[in-house]
Parts: structure tokens; sequence; C-alpha cells
């Protein structure tokens, strides 16, 4: 980033503002188009994964090996798609849903460092920034619930809402020991503070911290309302949740951000839990972005596999899951990690 | 069989008891309409627990023109019993919807179908035609070409009954310092699931009444592809009728096939010879095996747990190639025959089933694997859509989901039939009744399928495929072909179909889902002069919306699910 904004001050001869407005300009149009390219080889991925799992191939024949190229063409296919509007939507509403979902995790991808020095944004508030821009998916999806005007799309966000605001406190009480010990909410300090091999990630400093990253886990998946947690789209009770009445691009936004979403809560695993660019090994650390890439898409297969794994809980159950027991669990974990800390004399 | 019932019949009433016969060992008494509701009574206190079925028959000649037979059966005795009532033209016969749940549905139908009032029914509306449908189909003055046109659909739940079922909501709230809110009529929200819902599988509908997540109060409209098979049958000789058999329930469709050939069977007197009975009961059971295999694997489909579906669906698509190999088609297997089979089974029958047994043990086990004791499933059916024992009987329920409350009663076992007495399996029940039963009780049976079939393909009998009689079964081709005797009976055959002697015969057997029978009527022409199926999910849809009711939208698509509804034999 230094070196970027360096060269457009120095050698391009900008003022700060201009080489400031030039890198956000460069580093959004890059995250968008990770994003996208990511949401392309996740379906390929997620079809792949799921035909394994299921004694089956998946796509074969586009582009030849393993159908590398069948998510490019559903793409192409859903570009040409007609656009359908139901006569009774709410207008703006409805066509502004689908991009508020892709805003909120595409905000949050600002925040991820990839290497060293290499973070969009290089906020002192990292995390808590994440956490407060992804909740903008829940209003997209109450409101494209709410503007199809549709009742099993608004069974889908009324569902959806609970979960994701719900499922929101466990997340963000699973990441607090991790802050606890770094004392700090940036996401470059938190992986650098899990420097020095495998022993070092968060994931395995404590007990507490190691049950808080399998809280931090499942809470994740309903956030990314991914089966077992699909409440929102329930293909066999609600039909298709939220997004029943869309078509077209604007359901591939949902499409896009739901796949981008999986990847951001991964990556987070990742940069809190999992060492972030750190590779097992010290002393390895010779490509920090791909060992940070690796992981989340090893996080990423993991979602997957549970996905295609277990039934789907009931609404109720899920309530009943998150508020009485991940809730008190992870608090615990907060308590647990702190107390743990002070006694093996962690604390910074 | 069960001449105590008949007895004790006549003890208590007498000479109002018109007349018994028993038309090929169905025994069946006639009263007089005003006396039914007694004699149901009677019966029902006497063991009787279950109305099977009301069929209707119409005699436009007579003057007392409806015949209505209602199929009785006691299963703590292990009885049958039929009550015949002979009704004039819009004379109203008493409704026995008081004394079996199972008669609402079947006397809507008879209404429907035959335009017979029922006096006392609580919601005698039409069931299987559209409600605007003018006539009655099943009146043989009907004529059968005649379609109608009705689009507008039904709705199911008025404002009234909407602004009811909120009183009764608040009602159930007693407690006075509960600061629940009062419930306004608003509140609610009627939703259709079906008639074109994901979990569905197949075009029926159900009306649910919500208070958010919770169903109030539910209606089921079925008839959506109803095509009115048994007029159909009526237009089409005896032998002309199996490849129709073949779509009612379309998942098993060789149960439907060997039963249907058993009852014309029985109907004219005749038994299928020891090899054939073998070959239909293998294919029956295999039968057996694949509707399961659906039932569970779309029941988990339903709960989400989607990859058990390939670990089922891909061992169903496997017996599916032997049995297309065995008769030219996966799901349209029209394979038995009156008196016997179409033809023999292929060379290496035998091995290649074998191997297919091997794989379905492999893809149930996977199946165990991920369900016996993951606690998501285990909380989404463990009491969910439970029915006592009492109740499934009183709704009419057979098979798998009457096993699954516990009640050990298979007809292969108690009303043995094509040689099933001479293998030995057992009867695997739940405790619950509730969805989770049902599943595993469905796991079980597939079990006992495969042991069924590994024995009767070790002991399969050599010998004649078809009966030794050319007024039942077609010649053989030289015989066509090289005798005036043969061209003659082939002749007959084709042109005038099986001289089915005039009678009545009940031919029934433990299909997939239940007890799935053919009341057959003949008049002596060589074609049905009434059939009449009775289909084992049409009584155990009827007792859907009252599963439903109290409960939440997923546990109502879980329940749906195991109760295995094939709209192909519940809209007929």
């Amino acid at each position: 980033m230094e070196a970027m904004y360096a060269f457009f001050m120095d050698t391009a001869g900008m003022d700060e503002m201009a080489a400031h407005i030039t890198v956000a300009v460069i580093m959004a149009t890059i995250m968008f188009i990770v994003m996208a390219l990511c949401a392309i080889i996740f379906t390929w991925m997620e079809r792949k994964v799921a035909g394994f799992l299921q004694s089956r191939y998946g796509p074969m024949r586009t582009g030849r090996w393993h159908g590398w190229a069948q998510a490019v063409a559903d793409m192409l296919k859903i570009l040409g798609k007609e656009d359908i509007i139901p006569a009774e939507a709410d207008k703006p509403y409805f066509i502004f849903a689908p991009l508020l979902v892709l805003l909120g995790s595409l905000l949050a991808w600002a925040a991820i460092p990839w290497a060293p020095g290499f973070v969009a944004a290089d906020l002192d508030l990292g995390l808590f920034y994440i956490f407060a821009v992804t909740s903008l998916v829940v209003l997209g999806i109450l409101m494209a619930g709410w503007a199809s005007n549709n009742k099993w799309a608004l069974y889908g966000a009324a569902r959806g809402a609970a979960q994701m605001v719900s499922y929101e406190i466990p997340l963000l009480l699973a990441t607090i020991p991790v802050v606890l010990y770094t004392g700090s909410l940036n996401t470059q300090d938190i992986v650098i503070a899990q420097q020095g091999g495998v022993l070092n990630w968060f994931v395995f400093r404590d007990p507490f911290l190691f049950i808080a990253f399998w809280m931090y886990f499942i809470a994740s998946i309903a956030e990314t309302n991914r089966g077992p947690f699909d409440m929102p789209e329930t293909e066999s009770e609600l039909v298709a949740g939220y997004h029943t009445e869309y078509t077209g691009m604007r359901f591939a936004f949902f499409f896009l951000a739901e796949y981008a979403n999986l990847f951001l809560v991964s990556m987070i695993a990742v940069m809190v839990f999992l060492g972030g660019w750190w590779s097992p090994i010290p002393g390895l650390d010779f490509a920090p972005a791909a060992c940070f890439v690796v992981k989340g898409v090893l996080m990423v297969f993991l979602n997957m596999w549970v996905r295609w794994t277990l039934p789907r809980v009931r609404v109720d159950q899920l309530m009943h899951l998150c508020w009485k027991v991940m809730i008190p669990v992870t608090l615990v974990c907060v308590v647990g990690a702190g107390i743990w800390m002070m006694a093996s004399g962690a604390v910074g | 069989m069960s001449q105590k019932l008949v007895d004790s019949l006549q003890r208590e009433f007498g000479t109002d008891i018109l007349a018994v016969d028993s038309p090929r060992g169905d025994e069946s008494v006639t009263v007089a309409p005003e006396r039914l509701l007694d004699v149901l009574g009677h019966l029902r206190c006497a063991g009787c627990e279950q109305l099977s079925d009301v069929v209707g028959v119409d005699h436009p000649d007579r003057a007392e023109r409806f015949e209505l037979v209602y199929l009785l059966r006691s299963y703590a005795d292990n009885e049958r019993v039929q009550v015949k009532v002979n009704v004039a033209e819009d004379a109203p016969v008493p409704s026995a919807a008081g004394v079996y749940r199972s008669a609402n549905w079947a006397e809507r139908e008879v209404y429907d179908l035959l335009g017979v009032p029922f006096s006392g029914h609580p919601d005698l509306r039409r069931l299987l035609c559209h409600h605007e449908f003018e006539g009655h189909a099943l009146r043989k003055d009907y004529p059968i070409e005649q379609g109608q046109e009705c689009a507008r659909p039904e709705k199911l739940f008025t404002d009234e009954d909407i602004a009811r079922a909120a009183e009764r909501a608040n009602d159930l709230v007693s407690d006075p310092d509960d600061v629940h809110d009062e419930l306004h009529p608003s509140d609610l929200l009627t939703v259709n699931i079906g008639p074109s819902h994901p979990a569905t599988h197949g075009a029926l509908r159900a009306e649910v009444l919500l208070d958010g997540e919770n169903i109030l109060e539910a209606r089921t409209e079925i008839g959506y592809i109803h095509r009115c098979f048994e007029k159909e049958a009526e237009d089409h000789t005896w032998a002309q009728v199996m490849p129709y058999t073949d779509r009612l329930n379309y998942c098993s469709a060789m149960l439907n096939n060997s039963i249907y050939a058993m009852a014309v069977e029985k109907t004219i007197g005749v038994e299928a010879t020891p090899r054939a009975q073998a070959i239909r009961v293998i294919v029956s059971e295999l039968s057996r095996i694949i509707d399961h295999l659906v039932c569970v694997c779309a029941n988990l489909v339903d709960i989400g747990a989607l990859t058990n579906y390939w670990y089922l669906y891909n061992v169903r698509e496997s017996i599916y190639e032997t049995l297309e190999k065995l008769c030219g088609s996966r799901l349209t297997t029209n394979y038995a025959r009156i008196g016997g089979m179409s033809h023999d089974l292929f060379d290496g029958f035998d091995a290649e089933v074998r191997t297919k047994l091997d794989e379905m043990d492999v893809g149930n086990a996977d199946v165990m694997k991920l369900i016996a004791r993951n606690r998501i499933f285990l909380d989404r059916t463990v009491d969910v859509g439970v029915i006592s024992q009492e109740d499934a009987l009183s709704w009419g329920y057979t098979g798998p989901c009457l096993r699954a409350t516990g009640l050990a009663y298979d007809l292969r076992k108690l009303a043995p039939y094509s040689g099933y007495e001479n293998y030995d399996f057992d009867i695997p029940t739940g405790t619950n009744g509730d969805t989770h039963d049902r599943i595993m009780v469905r796991m079980a049976e597939m079990v006992q399928s495969r042991s069924i079939i590994l024995q009767a393909l070790d002991k399969l009998p050599d010998g004649p495929l078809n009966i030794d009689d050319n007024s039942v079964v077609l010649p053989p081709k030289e015989s066509v072909y090289g005798s005036i005797e043969g061209v003659m009976n082939q002749f007959k055959l084709v042109y005038e179909g099986i001289q089915v002697p005039a009678g009545r015969g009940y031919g029934f057997g433990e299909g997939a889902n239940g007890e799935l029978g053919y009341y057959c009527v003949s008049d002596g022409t060589g074609h049905p002069y009434r059939l009449k199926v009775r289909p084992p999910c049409f009584p155990i849809f009827s007792s859907y919306a009252e599963l439903v009711r109290g409960g939440m939208i997923p546990d109502a698509i879980a329940t749906l699910g195991s109760l295995n509804i094939i709209a192909g034999e519940l809209d007929r």
C-alpha cells in the first residue's frame, strides 16, 4: 500500500488526496473482480463438492475438464434472462434490495488482510467494521422479502431477519477472546499476533479459544444462510424464500452475495483463528497471500461439507440453539479466555 | 372367515338383516339404509375398528338404483365383513362419518362421483371432481366422452372461518395474566402449500391458516390429476385395464399390476400358477423397495438432508434397470396378466437381482449412518406428525403408516396371498406413530423385502407360467396359427375380453403404502361393470389436516413426506 501511495505521489506527481482516491478506486476494482471471480469459482466448487459427497460427478461437459466453464456459462445464461418485476411488487425496494445485499458483503471485503501490508482499508476498528457492514445483508433480505409482495418471500425474509440478527451475537462474542489477546481490532494486528507456527494460531492458544472457533464456525453458517441453517430459503418449505420472485441478474446478485459472504466468513475465520497469512510451519512464509487464500478455501470446503451432510433444523430449534446454547457458551468462552490469559501470564 | 361377525349381527338385528351372502368368500350382509348406522355402530363395538372403503355401484335399471358397500375390517380378530345398503336415487343415506373417520372422504367420493346424498355428513362437498363440475361421472348415464372445463379455484378458508379460528386461538390462552396479544383475524395469513410446491411431490393442495409459523388450521383439496380411472375401466375389457393400473401408484406399478390381476382372478375364481405367484412376489417386493426408497428419500429431501437422496435414488435407478430389462419400461411396467404374467423372467435375472439387493444394503447403510443418530434429524422427526393407533385405525390407515403406531398388521402375513405364507419374514413396527417411526419402519421393511426376494429366488418353482385356461389367458402363438380352437380363443379374448362371470370380488393385497384393493363387479360382458380401487394413501391423506394442526410449517412438510402420498392413486 505504501508503495502504491509512494508511486502515485512521487512518480506520478499527484497530491495526497488524488493519490488516496486513485488507490481507493484501484483497490475497490480489484476487490470487486476478486469477489466476482470467487463467486464463479465457488459455485463450480460447490457443485463438484456436492457431487463428490453425493456419489455423482457434478458438471462434466462445459469446458471439457470437469466442467470448469459451467459457472461461466451459468453467469452468461443468467445475464440473458428476462428481468421480471411482479406487478404488485414495491418497485424501488424490489430493485434496491439485491444491491444492498451485495453491498453488505462487498464493503466488508475492504478490511481483509491478504498479506502483510496488503489490505484495502487498514482500519483500527477493522473487525468491528466488518461485522457492522455485514449487517446490511439482513436489511437487504428483509427488503427483498417485503417488496416482493409474496407470502413465501415474506416468510423467508422474516425468518432471515430473525436468524441473522440472532446469530450475529454469538458470531461477535466468539471473536472477543481473540480481541482480548491482541488488544486490538485492527485486522493486521490480529494476524501479526499469531506469528510463529500452528501452535501460535489463536484456535490452539487455549481451550476456550478452541471452543470459540467452533462457535464462530456454526454461527457463520447461519450468517451466510446456508444449510443446515438455510431458513430464509428452505427450498422444500418456502419454495425459494426471500428471492422467490427474483429472476435474471437480480437473482444473480443474491447468488453472488451468498458466495461472497461464504468466502468472507471463511476469511474472517482464517484471519481471527487460523493464523491469517502465516504458514503452519514457522519460517516458510514466502507466499503469504496464497497461504491466506488456501486456508480460506479449505474453510469454504468445510462449510460445503457440512451443508451437504446435515438435514435442516427447524426455525424454532434454530433460535433455541442460538439463544440458549451458543450465546451462553460463547459468553463462558469470553470469561474463560480472560482467566486463562491472566493465569498463563499472557496479559499484554 | 367372518362368520362370527355375521352371526352376531343376525342375533342382534334379526330380520333387519335383509340378506347374507358370501361372494368369493367375502361375507356380506344387506341392511336397510335406516338401520345402517346401528349396524355399523354394532360392528364397531364388536371389534371392526376400520372402515376400509365405501364402494358405490350404479344400477340404473333397479328401483333402488344405488348399491353402497361398506368394507369393514377387524384387526383384533383379523376378520372382514361387508355391509350393503340399496338406496333409490336422491334418497339420503345416513352418514357414517360419526362412527368411522375414514367415512368422511369415502362418502364425499361417493357423493361426488355417483350423486348419493348423505344426511348428517359434516362437510358434504365434491372431492375428486372440480367444485363447478356438473353431473356425476360414475353414473352409467354420464357419457364417458363428455369433458367439462372448470377453471376457477376454490377458496378453502372464508373470512368467517378465519375470524372463528382467531377467536378459538384467543380462547385457548386461558391464563388471564398472560400478556399474549389478542389475535385479530387480520393477524392470520392463509398460505397455499401446493398444488405446485416443492414438497408436495405431485399435485395436491393444502391451504393452511397461519399465526406466524404456527398452523392454526389446515384444509386439503385433492383431485388435481383426477381422470376417473374407474370410468375408464368400465369402457375397457378386464385385460385392457392393466396398463391403467401402472399409473395409479406410479412408484410401485408392479404391485398395482399384481394385485389387480389377483383381484380379477379372484372374481373369476381361478388362481395363478405357483411360478407366476412367485414371480409376482419377487417383482412386487422389488417394487415395494423402490416405493419405500422414493418415500424415504423424498422425505429426507424435504427436511433438508439432500445428500441421502442420491444414496437411495442410485439404488432405485439400478433396480429400475432390471425392471426395464424385464418388461421394457421403468415406470409403466404392465407386467402381470390375468391368469399369469406377460412373459417369463429373463436369463440371469436371479444373479442380477441379488447384486441389486446388495447395492440396496450399501445405500441403506450409508443413509442410516447419516441419519440414525443425527441430532437434527431426530429433532425434526421425533414427535412430529404423531397419530395414535386408535385414530390411525379410525382414519383408515394401513401399511407402514399404521405399523409405525405399533400395530403389527401386514396383509402378507395375516391374509396371505400369492404364497406369502411360504416365506419367513417379520413385520417391523414403530412405537410412537410419528414421522421418525414411519421412516424407520420403511427402512426396516426394505430389509424384510430383501429377505423375501432371496427366499423366493431360492425356491422359484418351475412349471407353467400361465394357467391352462384359454378363456382367460391368450393361447400360445403356435396354437393360434395352427388350430381353429386357438384362433377362436385369441379372437374372443381380444375382441370380447375375458368373460368374467357375473358376480363380485374384492381382491386386496399389501401395497407399498398399505392395503391396495380392487372391488370388482362383473355383469358377464367382458367389461368391468364397476371397478373400485381402494388406494392406500387416500384415507391417509384425509387425516393430513388433522395431523398438521397446531404444528409448524416445517413439521407439516416433514409429515407430508412421511405419509407417502402419491397423487396418481390419490386422485385416480
